[in-house]
């Protein structure tokens, strides 16, 4: 019977993955719409969000643009140091993904979530999902800020839509590594601190306030495996009219995407045992 | 005085007198087997061998002091934390080889809260409709059935955090409740309700299983409710099951007139002066969820 249901059967299956693959969807989108609804009933918190950024840009940059060899040649220091700050600004709403995931377990909410029969990994990629949405909030306000100091800012539609994919998979990565972090700690008070001794080392080891060259060996030897570095490189090329990438697209993409891929598949794991 | 030490008695669960035809009458499934279920964390035994059975459309109670293994058992029924040994099996699915089969089957309101307060009734719902793979459809119409069952449709567009405590739980069992599970497990339902939001839950949770002979699973530390609303009870006590059975048989064994606080008293003794590891941590969560909630 089964043997003379072939073709039949072959098509059951593929009508099943084509099932299974949109309740997967439906339950990332899930995830990350009931975190963007949170948003609009609140909003406030984009807002706050945004102070920072606006206070990197005008203040630590203006002083910044004074000293001299702090920016390599082709690039205003402004120019150099916008791209940056969008990528601290993603960095540091990610980083704030763990936190929230610690809240969700101490009220009873994750508990929620693990024991719908949602795949964890979809649990986690909706979770990452929002945290991009909510970077694109800060995108936005950078943007506007950039525009206004007169940084000269790539507008066209593919660098704008490259500008997006990295900094969803830039926002990803880092919120996914906090959640890690988050099973890991399991409380409050000690995800404050490790947040703090991980994000700044993240953000300094990098090329995003300045160039590497600027470095001495064993830092730079860190910044290259920080992906943070990856992600502001691919930034300065695609959204600076000046900009150009040290690495190549190609390069940063895969490093984004594999580096995701990873933590997405170790934090499904972590994930499921933190209703312990 | 009655061994409360030796289970093996009871490891094949009486048919309960609410259940029609015993549960393997059609070659169907006991909706819950356990068996010599045992969860360990370090050298603390949490749970210890437990067995039991629930039958179909049974309000089986978990009565034990804070700390005895009630929610480590439920959590691991629920596929929330896996066994140490021993194994279960919930309507049909093994609890350890097909988690995701059983979470499709159960609905489980936990102690704490787990309604999200920055989100609308509805939008909780929603959410729930989605992460259960409800066809799109059918969700609208089942969220409407699911909050008019629970008297919320008029504030299903109202954060959920300016809800009442009552009002919070009848929403978490409306969301645990829109896949239409077959068992329900609720982690102390009526906790830091006062009376009235009490009976309200109760209500609800009867007219549940006249509606759908859903199975479920209640913890409370309330002895009159276990003893008015649970057909059967199963007394935890340092991670064993000290006894299992009908409030009205358990009550029997104890003198005449004896409520089932006495028999609580009687099994368990006052543990209220011992220390235990995760003292403070359960009454830190209990209270917050108790501020919480309303």
């Amino acid at each position: 019977m089964a043997m003379s249901a072939g073709p039949a059967a072959r098509s059951a299956n593929t009508a099943d993955a084509v099932v299974q693959l949109g309740d997967y969807a439906t339950q990332v989108f899930a995830v990350a719409a009931a975190e963007v609804d949170k948003l609009r009933h609140d909003p406030l918190e984009l807002f706050t969000r945004a102070v920072q950024p606006v206070l990197w840009l005008l203040l630590f940059g203006e002083v910044m643009a004074q000293v001299r060899g702090v920016s390599p040649g082709n690039l205003r220091y402004l120019d150099f140091l916008s791209a940056g700050i969008l990528a601290q600004s993603v960095l540091f709403v990610a980083i704030f993904n763990g936190i929230a995931a610690i809240w969700e377990r101490d009220l009873g909410v994750l508990q929620r979530y693990l024991v719908s029969p949602a795949p964890r990994s979809a649990l986690v990629i909706g979770k990452a999902l929002a945290a991009s949405v909510r970077a694109f909030s800060q995108a936005l306000i950078v943007y506007l800020l950039a525009l206004v100091l007169g940084v000269g800012i790539e507008l066209d539609v593919a660098s704008i839509a490259g500008v997006i994919a990295i900094i969803g998979l830039g926002s990803a990565l880092f919120s996914t590594f906090s959640l890690i972090i988050a099973c890991l700690v399991k409380t409050r008070e000690r995800f404050m601190g490790i947040g703090q001794v991980l994000t700044m080392p993240i953000f300094f080891a990098s090329n995003a306030i300045y160039p590497l060259s600027l470095m001495p060996g064993w830092l730079r030897a860190i910044s290259h495996v920080n992906p943070l570095t990856y992600e502001v490189d691919a930034l300065r090329a695609l959204m600076l009219t000046a900009g150009r990438s040290d690495y190549g697209l190609g390069l940063d993409f895969a490093v984004l995407i594999g580096t995701s891929a990873l933590l997405t598949a170790v934090a499904a794991r972590m994930y499921a045992r933190m209703g312990y | 005085m009655i061994d409360v030490r030796d289970t093996s008695h009871l490891a094949v669960p009486a048919a309960p007198a609410t259940s029609e035809g015993g549960p393997d009458a059609t070659g169907a499934h006991c909706p819950i087997e356990v068996r010599a279920l045992t969860r360990r964390f370090g050298d603390i035994v949490a749970v210890d061998r437990a067995t039991l059975g629930v039958n179909e459309g049974e309000i089986f109670g978990i009565i034990g002091p804070n700390g005895a293994g009630k929610s480590t058992l439920i959590k691991m029924l629920t596929t929330l934390l896996p066994p140490s040994s021993g194994s279960a099996t919930v309507v049909g699915a093994d609890i350890v080889r097909q988690p995701a089969e059983v979470r499709r089957h159960i609905g489980y309101v936990p102690q704490l809260l787990s309604a999200d307060g920055s989100l609308s009734g509805y939008e909780n719902l929603l959410l729930s409709a989605r992460l259960y793979g409800i066809p799109h459809r059918e969700r609208a119409e089942r969220i409407a059935r699911a909050l008019a069952r629970m008297g919320l449709a008029a504030a299903s567009r109202h954060l959920v955090g300016h809800y009442s405590g009552g009002m919070i739980r009848r929403l978490e069992i409306a969301q645990s409740l829109l896949h239409r599970p077959k068992v329900l497990f609720l982690d102390e339902p009526t906790v830091g309700l006062d009376p009235g939001a009490r009976k309200a839950v109760w209500d609800h949770v009867l007219d549940l299983r006249r509606s759908f002979r859903t199975t479920m699973i209640v913890t409370s530390h309330h002895m009159d409710e276990i003893d008015q609303y649970c057909d059967r009870i199963a007394l935890i006590d340092r991670g064993r099951i000290a006894a299992i059975g009908s409030p009205a048989e358990l009550k029997a064994k104890m003198r005449p007139g004896a409520t089932l606080d006495d028999v609580f008293i009687q099994l368990v003794g006052n543990q209220s002066e011992t220390e235990t590891e995760e003292g403070y941590g359960d009454v830190r969560r209990t209270r917050r969820a108790v501020r919480e909630h309303g």
